[in-house]
């Protein structure tokens, strides 16, 4: 396929009409204008449904309506959008549904500004709607990988009936990278089981989260659910280690501040200081173990993020009290910069 | 090669688009290329900026802190981000716009008369182009003045690309001048 | 003599697609007749097999428990939004969103009011009883002024709380909408009335013609602390000089 320069917002949207989806519901909010844009442009031509919905809170909901008819379904947003389709995710996972969620994260609380920022991880990651429940979290460092992902996105929600929420930021979704489309995964989901396309010639079928009756019947469903996150838990984290065998400091981003952080390794590197980088692509499942395993030994670990300290805490979980954890952190939608990265780890060899 | 780029203007002077350009150029040479645009409400009919990295190597951070060259279109630019170029790079400025010459004596500054150049090629709207032909030839790494003007047909939008003819001798004008 | 035999003739039964269960409804609760209702027309237009049923936050929440056709659970008020998203996977399908007075008309009202105006081709039920029956008889957006309830316990002040609001009127201000009626089933002629609207709603969406809104005044003996009978003659009494009866539009 040939190399072609797409916006991180487009490529998405392309990589998800790859995938087959043909549904896709949102509402305009910065910095995602583009993605709801290309699919209004895109989706009629491929025989798709596009919906501009009247709410991001219409939008998960029709996105839940459209994963109950077993078709693939997206909905995308940024952080003050994805606050309101809490309720929906939390609906789906419930339920059981399918659904592709995309968050280019902007500075909040609030209104907060529209710069990229990383301050959704604890929504994406430990929850954000109500009850005991995961969604898959991929965090792409760049618009191939946003393509690449979109792709497994939807592979991953229909094999686990689970929420995949792509965690972007702001400027990763407006960047422009080359980048060769991925091809459909060949995948296939048999969905008859338990979608709704009409009670023909069989039981009715219904999606529900509710369980009121037996008394237990709603912890055998939590119960289910919890195998199924260990079973995600064991088989899908996804990671990339660069230059961390022989480093005695290990750098831990996602997204665009692990990218930043790579520049950090090479300049570190060039000054004679032993770095590497350990990058989470899958947030939850957490890759812990691997973590774990890649921090073994080294001297300290810095943990880069865009927010005042989230993924942070799932650092020092998977490493307990074997390596000392720093952290560096921007607020607001200010990105780290490689000199405030490079003094700092400096400061821990002299 | 490693070119830490910066175009910064006013809303609708084709920054966004300069920074296009160069990508596609680039790219088209086995180049690694990002593009981050400044986007949202300060684009309209405020400031525009773009950060453009092209290098032989992959790219690590798409971030441009501190160029290695910067193009300022218009004087807010100018007084907001001469400042970032890094020591003893470039600084190519809208002579046309700005009547203040920069301060910092430790870079390399060129004036350019983006707009006259541009209407002599035949429309103001195509300053952004001179200035990016003033670019190529004082950073012939990036991307050659061919490539770029090879690339303007598919990177203009259909409802500009009449103006690829005054593009390109814009391009030419900016070029032969730097 | 000529013998005669007594031959059996079914002149009335259970609807084939209402489930053989008991329900939860209370005594004199009109969600079970309007349940009927609803799956006689599904049998008598022979959809049972293409039908999907959207149930709401509120009393009929199992709705899809009673009557025998694919069903989906939808958050409060989001019943029209999720009937959106399934009818546009399926358009084939029978879609029908059965929500209640706060579920349309205060939570959902942003979802009510949009569906109606993009002309989804679904079909919505409203069952109005001017209270919130689930909950415990809290005040709803159709609680009549002056009507006591949980949560206006002096009765509704109109100039602290504003005044019931008419959904059909509402939806009748919009282009898309082809079907709008007003029913009751607090009388034998009125429940016939009603079944005759559903009808009509759920064959406009057979025929492809475009969104229905079926608006229908029932009784909540339980929340507004009446006897059954004494409740159906309420509905009369009271709440239809507020919520006027017929049909707003047919096309």
């Amino acid at each position: 396929m040939a190399v072609t320069l797409m916006k991180g917002n487009e490529a998405i949207g392309e990589a998800a009409i790859i995938a087959g989806c043909r549904h896709y519901f949102g509402y305009p909010i910065t910095p995602q204008n583009e993605l709801p844009a290309y699919m209004s442009m895109r989706l009629p031509k491929v025989g798709g449904t596009f919906l501009q919905a009247e709410s991001e809170v219409a939008a998960i909901n029709m996105v839940l309506g459209a994963s109950a008819a077993g078709a693939r379904v997206m909905t995308s947003s940024s952080s003050p959008g994805v606050s309101l389709k809490m309720e929906g995710i939390s609906y789906l996972s419930g339920a059981e549904l399918p659904a592709v969620v995309v968050n280019m994260m902007r500075g909040g609380p609030g209104l907060g500004n529209i710069a990229g920022a990383q301050g959704d991880y604890f929504q994406a990651v430990k929850g954000g709607g109500h009850g005991d429940y995961h969604c898959i979290v991929l965090a792409p460092n760049g618009v191939q990988e946003l393509a690449d992902l979109t792709v497994k996105a939807f592979d991953l929600a229909d094999q686990y009936r689970i929420v995949v929420i792509i965690l972007g930021d702001g400027f990763i979704g407006q960047m422009s990278e080359p980048i060769t489309l991925p091809a459909p995964s060949g995948r296939v989901f048999d969905k008859s089981a338990w979608m709704l396309s009409g009670a023909t010639g069989r039981d009715p079928h219904v999606i529900a989260s509710m369980r009121l009756a037996p008394d237990d019947a709603l912890a055998h469903l939590n119960a289910r659910l919890q195998d199924k996150y260990r079973v995600i838990e064991k088989a899908e984290c996804m990671w990339e280690k660069s230059q961390a065998d022989d480093a005695e400091f290990l750098l831990v981003g996602f997204g665009l501040s692990a990218r930043i952080c790579r520049s950090s390794v090479s300049a570190l590197r060039k000054a004679g200081v032993r770095a590497g980088l350990f990058r989470p692509i899958t947030l939850w499942p957490f890759p812990s173990g691997e973590l774990a395993r890649a921090a073994a030994g080294k001297k300290k670990i810095l943990v880069v993020e865009m927010n005042a300290g989230q993924m942070v805490e799932d650092v020092r979980l998977s490493v307990l009290s074997s390596v000392p954890v720093d952290f560096l952190g921007t607020l607001g939608g200010v990105t780290p910069s490689v000199d405030e990265i490079v003094e700092r780890v400096r400061s821990y060899a002299r | 090669m490693y070119e830490g780029l910066f175009f910064a203007g006013f809303g609708g002077q084709g920054i966004i688009l300069a920074g296009k350009i160069v990508c596609l150029a680039a790219m088209g040479e086995g180049k690694h290329v990002s593009h981050i645009p400044s986007y949202g409400a300060e684009m309209r009919g405020g400031t525009a900026n773009c950060s453009v990295v092209v290098s032989d190597d992959e790219i690590a951070s798409p971030l441009v802190p501190r160029p290695s060259a910067c193009i300022v279109m218009n004087k807010p630019s100018l007084l907001k981000f001469q400042s970032i170029v890094q020591v003893g790079g470039l600084l190519l400025w809208n002579e046309s716009l700005i009547d203040l010459a920069p301060s910092r004596t430790d870079i390399e500054t060129l004036a350019v008369k983006a707009n006259e150049i541009a209407e002599a090629a035949g429309s103001y709207k195509a300053a952004n182009m001179v200035m990016l032909g003033a670019l190529l030839k004082r950073k012939p790494d990036i991307a050659s003045l061919e490539a770029v003007i090879g690339v303007l047909g598919v990177a203009v939008s259909v409802r500009h690309r009449e103006l690829n003819d005054i593009n390109r001798k814009a391009l030419t004008g900016g070029y032969e001048r730097a | 003599m000529p013998v005669e035999t007594l031959q059996e003739k079914l002149v009335y039964g259970r609807p084939q697609v209402l489930a053989d269960v008991p329900n939860h409804y209370c005594p004199g609760c009109g969600h079970g007749i309007i349940h009927k209702l609803l799956a006689q027309c599904i049998d008598e237009l022979g959809i049972q097999q293409t039908t999907i049923l959207v149930a709401p936050v509120g009393c009929s929440v199992l709705a899809y428990n009673y009557i025998k056709v694919d069903g989906c659970e939808a958050a409060h008020g989001r019943a029209p939004a999720v009937a959106t998203g399934i009818k546009r996977v399926h358009p084939e399908a029978t879609v029908i969103a059965y929500q209640g007075d706060g579920d349309l008309l205060a939570i959902g009202t942003a979802e009510t009011i949009h569906a109606a105006n993009r002309g989804e081709k679904i079909t919505v039920i409203f069952v109005n009883n001017a209270i919130y029956g689930m909950t415990g008889g809290q005040m709803a957006p159709t609680t009549l002024q002056a009507q006591k309830t949980k949560t206006s316990p002096y009765g509704r002040n109109p100039a602290d709380v504003g005044y019931p609001i008419r959904a059909c009127e509402l939806i009748n201000t919009l282009d898309a909408p082809v079907f709008i009626e007003r029913c009751a089933v607090s009388s034998v002629k009125g429940i016939l009335k009603t079944k005759r609207a559903i009808m009509k709603g759920l064959r406009n969406q057979v025929e492809k013609k475009g969104y229905s809104f079926i608006e229908i005044l029932s009784m909540c003996p339980t929340g507004w602390g009446m006897e059954p009978r004494e409740a159906a003659a309420w509905v009369d009494s009271d709440m239809t000089p507020v919520f006027p009866l017929g049909n707003l539009r047919d096309r």
